[in-house]
């Protein structure tokens, strides 16, 4: 391998998105084919290190760190930009191509980022080019979402520059290494100010709602890129920059619980899957957090599986979404009569979100799980099983079950084209052998040094006993027709997990707060056009009055006499 | 023998080429003439730059009279540094005017217009490198009135309004800054600044030279358009033809701040003009509220010209707050940017007016679409608009990251988050010419069709302006060791007189 000319890690893709720029047809195919597998060829070549660095103000940068953290996430987007590149091969959208290329490529940038300085740099390439993949849907509602999206984005690029100038100024390095949250004096709000950013992107509540907002605009084939990066990219960041943070465990858990309430009551599917996307990576959060070896590692690989399990249920959805026009679940119904394929791998993505043992999702969940009780955190760990039953409910139950079974719609469509069921089979066999063989294909990876035993006594039975009881509730829930498919969007509450809170009043917290953040934003955002408004005109695209004169000469030589009597005063002071 | 008078080669070069281009009459030529001397005065530039790099400041005597009675020419690297950024803007502007002046000046006026050009690279060059303080004035003068001939150009009759403004403005900065040096001289009876530096420290703090200093601080403050004294500014900017405007932007303002630092650093003293007049709170003040309120009024604006004008003087707002911040780092940044500021504004405003070229206006309407249409010139618009924002790898980013470093090395918070948040501001005006160029449809008419790039003439200037953005963006080896030891020298050498007093 030390013969190759190596490059930088995220060349390859650029060059991918290049091409697609330029090229048509089979050629392009061909070429955005290849560019995943040899970008994944050469990160296999690199060796641990630090390459291409240089000085820059007086700063050394270090565009290209490998070290095993790295490269597990190098590794990870390669596969999922290959698997996601295959589902959306059919599509004739250079405009999508080139986005989704170049926004793989700043992923792989960004995890491999020595210093910050780089990392802000794909940091905000991220944002940029993922925008366009919800723009691609060219509809009215998905360029505004796109558009709070992007404004969102680039104030977590923001708040990480400010924060990375005032580390640079305090320790006089741009070195990415692990930062955590306590410092003296100003270092604190440096070290805060970055904190806020990967959790802008990470979706930490409050922070969440670009997330639910705009990955379901996207377009069917966009989302998978959207699901796979922006979040793992900032779950890396934390890895390496905040492991341990206490704080960390509490905010993860949190994610992991509250989506929950919302992917309940939520009728578009694919506005489930993106809530179920912040409670997958509230569990790598909490792993973070808790900060041992185990748990870190748990995290990272919980990462790893959860791109590949939520890109397959995403692609399964996008597969629906694609042949019928319809992603509401009170809509769809009765598909696998004509999907029957799809079915089976939808299932088996909702078998490995649910961490079925055999399944991917199993040896990473579990890990995080034993790390918590391991470490005392037994509220944690209470509030994680409830979690990871509600996963079962919304994302392993709610959504084969909703889309393929329940009543029947009517709709009779066919399977999906070729390469999207290639794209998702392929997902659904690495969920199956990532969940079989852990030890030989994502536990190789793990960066930190830890030994664990997914498959004792105690994880599988504990995982079954939760999945069955769960399995029963739906199943005498259904029996008992208190699950009424006529009416999707509001049964879904009458689950026995959180019954005794009473559906209503979760239902009726859930849209209080969702009412006075939204009445919130409306103040502030209808403060902020009022002033636009006074000074401008949107329909001539004009400004208005004060402010679109210019000054007559009288004006201007009163002010010249200010300025002066203004100096003047100050000496005589 | 030329390495001997190389100082006076950027001051006498357009100087004698002036009158020349306008006997020539012929547009072609007189252009070609035009942009050959003002190359000549670009290298002549070059060669200064690097002999003060390596030998330090030189001094030239005019017509071999000695300092302090006959006219001195001081170059060191501060203002070989600013004078290798005119001249080479100069020269780039001229290359990109053979085309832009044949829609928007009359064929008859366009020998005129190179000879002006001349004259106020003239006036700028010697503004520069004069080391008397009355020359200064003469130059600034004939810079000036060449200006308001430049801008009374345009086509568009609205600019003699403009012009007449300006003008008035002008005339009385260029009152107020001789009132001042009238003062300094009754009092010390030199006009040499070295000269006057050192006859003034022998004075306690007196009335009649603190006076003076106030009306130059209040003409300079004028002619660099440091708000609220800007007000000429946006309507010269906007009536102004586009290669004027693009040269004006780029280097008359600037001149004026190095002329401001000049009288801070090296006549009155630092600790004399910051410590007893405590003229950085003003400032300060001043600078802060130029970035906002500016930057504001770019953001509703409909006509791009104006736009980039309000923009500028914004701009102008961060390096006058890196000279109130008085700190080597602060001087760097306000120095960098004067440089780094010149890149991207030559080439926002070579954008538009290759847009003005093809549309017929700079209003935001007939950017519709125009990414499609003319690709190059609009990408060229988006790089010079991501620098002028700070992105990373861009020439901005480096000016807004000395400002904010030398901001914080004071602890003074408050400024660095300003101007952070002074450029998320610059985010919505680019963002919204980019959205009309990128993301709207154009309008339909029969003319539309025909639209396309603009002559590589007018695309090749704007394009090594682009290039060096990304280039000073990445590799800030010279602006940096320049503007470092400009600084450092300016604080040592001159210090020592101020605390004196």
């Amino acid at each position: 391998m030390n013969n190759l000319i190596l490059l930088p890690p995220f060349l390859p893709l650029l060059f991918g998105a290049l091409a697609a720029l330029f090229l048509r047809g089979w050629l392009r195919n061909t070429v955005m084919l290849i560019v995943p597998i040899i970008g994944a060829l050469n990160i296999y070549g690199l060796d641990t290190g630090v390459f291409w660095s240089l000085e820059f103000m007086g700063y050394t940068l270090e565009p290209v760190k490998v070290d095993k953290l790295s490269l597990m996430f190098g590794y990870l987007f390669h596969i999922a930009s290959f698997i996601a590149i295959v589902y959306a091969i059919h599509i004739k959208d250079t405009l999508q191509h080139v986005a989704a290329l170049a926004y793989a490529a700043s992923a792989v940038g960004a995890v491999f980022a020595g210093d910050l300085l780089t990392l802000f740099v794909f940091w905000e390439l991220l944002a940029l080019t993922s925008v366009f993949l919800i723009w691609a849907r060219r509809t009215d509602k998905a360029y505004a979402s796109g558009l709070r999206y992007l404004i969102i984005q680039v104030l977590s690029g923001v708040m990480l520059l400010a924060g990375l100038l005032i580390y640079a100024q305090v320790n006089n390095s741009l070195l990415f290494t692990e930062i955590g949250l306590e410092h003296q004096g100003i270092a604190q709000i440096g070290a805060w100010l970055i904190f806020l950013a990967f959790g802008i992107k990470c979706a930490f509540p409050f922070f969440h709602n670009w997330l639910t907002d705009a990955y379901p605009e996207a377009t069917p084939t966009g989302t998978i890129f959207l699901a796979s990066f922006t979040t793992k990219v900032a779950v890396y960041a934390f890895a390496r920059g905040y492991p341990g943070t206490e704080l960390l465990v509490w905010i993860g858990v949190t994610m992991a619980c509250f989506p929950i309430f919302f992917a309940v009551i939520e009728n578009d599917l694919r506005r489930v899957l993106a809530y179920s996307l912040i409670n997958q990576i509230g569990f790598m959060i909490v792993g973070i957090g808790i900060g041992t070896a185990v748990a870190l590692n748990g995290a990272v690989a919980h990462a790893f599986n959860d791109v590949i399990f939520k890109g397959l249920l995403m692609m399964t959805m996008g597969a629906v979404l694609h042949m019928t026009g319809k992603i509401n679940g009170s809509e769809l119904g009765g598909l696998y009569k004509s999907m029957p394929k799809t079915t089976i791998l939808c299932i088996v993505g909702a078998a490995s979100i649910s961490a079925f043992p055999l399944f991917s999702g199993f040896v990473s969940k579990s890990m995080i799980m034993s790390a918590a009780v391991a470490e005392g955190y037994d509220v944690v760990w209470l509030l994680l099983l409830f979690a990871a039953a509600g996963v079962f409910h919304h994302a392993g139950i709610k959504i084969p079950y909703f889309a393929f079974f329940a009543h029947d719609s009517g709709i009779r469509t066919t399977e999906p084209p070729r390469n999207m069921l290639i794209a998702m089979t392929l997902a659904a066999v690495a969920c199956v052998v990532i969940g079989s063989f852990p030890a030989q294909t994502v536990y190789a990876l793990l960066p930190w040094e830890a030994s664990y035993q997914p498959y004792d006594l105690t994880h599988v039975l504990t995982q079954l006993q939760l999945l069955f009881f769960s399995a029963l509730a739906f199943v005498w829930l259904n029996q008992r027709n208190m699950y009424p498919p006529e009416l999707p969007s509001t049964n879904l509450d009458a689950d026995w997990f959180y019954r005794k809170l009473a559906p209503n009043v979760i239902k009726r917290v859930a849209s209080a707060v969702n009412h006075s953040y939204q009445r919130a934003e409306l103040a502030v955002v209808m403060s902020i056009k009022h002033i636009i408004q006074r000074s401008y005109d949107a329909d001539k695209d004009e400004p208005r009055g004060y402010f679109a004169r210019f000054w007559l000469t009288d004006t201007m030589v009163v002010w010249v006499a200010i300025l002066l009597v203004a100096y003047l005063l100050l000496y005589y002071i | 023998m030329i390495e001997q008078h190389l100082a006076a080669l950027p001051i006498i070069l357009p100087l004698i080429a002036a009158p020349i281009a306008l006997i020539l009459g012929r547009s072609m030529l007189t252009w070609a003439f035009a942009t050959l001397v003002s190359a000549l005065s670009c290298i002549a530039s070059w060669q200064l730059l690097m002999t003060t790099l390596s030998d330090g400041a030189l001094s030239y005597a005019l017509g071999g009279w000695p300092p302090p009675w006959g006219i001195e020419l001081n170059v060191d690297v501060t203002n070989a540094f600013v004078l290798l950024a005119v001249s080479a803007m100069s020269t780039l502007v001229l290359i990109y005017s053979k085309d832009s002046i044949e829609k928007e000046i009359n064929a008859s006026n366009h020998s005129l217009y190179y000879t002006a050009h001349l004259l106020c690279l003239t006036g700028l060059s010697g503004m520069l490198i004069t080391g008397d303080a009355f020359n200064l004035f003469v130059f600034l003068e004939i810079s000036s009135l060449a200006t308001y001939t430049l801008v009374s150009l345009a086509s568009d009759r609205r600019c003699l309004t403009a012009t007449f403004r300006y003008l008035v403005m002008g005339t009385i900065g260029a009152t107020f800054i001789l009132i001042g040096v009238g003062m300094l001289y009754m009092k010390t009876g030199t006009l040499n600044m070295a000269d006057l530096s050192t006859k003034m420290a022998a004075f306690e703090s007196n009335r009649t030279l603190n006076t003076g200093l106030a009306f130059i601080m209040v003409g300079v403050s004028l002619k660099l358009a440091l708000f609220p004294l800007h007000m000429w500014l946006p309507a010269a900017y906007t009536h102004a033809p586009s290669s004027v405007t693009a040269f004006l932007a780029s280097t008359a303002t600037k001149v004026a701040v190095y002329v401001m630092i000049r009288f801070i650093f090296s006549v009155f003293g630092a600790s004399h003009v910051f410590e007893t007049m405590s003229m950085e709170i003003i400032l300060m003040v001043l600078a802060i509220v130029a970035i906002f309120k500016c930057s504001y009024m770019a953001t509703v604006q409909s006509n791009v010209k104006t736009l980039l004008a309000y923009s500028s003087v914004a701009q102008i707002g961060y390096m006058v707050l890196g000279i109130s911040l008085v700190s080597v780092p602060g001087l760097m940044s306000g120095l960098i940017h004067i440089f780094n500021h010149a890149l991207m504004k030559g080439a926002l405003f070579m954008a538009v007016g290759a847009v003005f070229y093809r549309m017929g206006s700079v209003n935001i309407e007939a950017f519709k679409g125009l990414g499609k249409k003319m690709p190059l010139t609009m990408a060229a618009f988006t790089i010079a608009g991501l620098s002028i924002i700070g992105v990373p790898l861009t020439a901005g980013f480096v000016s807004k990251w000395y400002l904010v470093t030398a901001a914080l090395e004071q602890d003074l918070w408050i400024v660095a988050a300003l101007v952070l948040l002074g450029s998320l501001l610059a985010v919505v005006y680019i963002g919204r010419v980019l959205e009309a160029a990128y993301f709207q449809e154009p309008p339909e008419s029969q003319g539309a069709k025909n639209i396309k790039e603009v002559p590589w003439l007018m695309l090749m200037p704007m394009w090594i302006l682009v290039l060096a953005n990304i280039y000073f963006g990445i590799n800030t080896g010279l602006t940096v060791e320049a503007a470092t030891s400009a600084s450092q020298w300016l604080f040592q050498g001159y210090n020592p007189a101020g605390v004196a007093l």
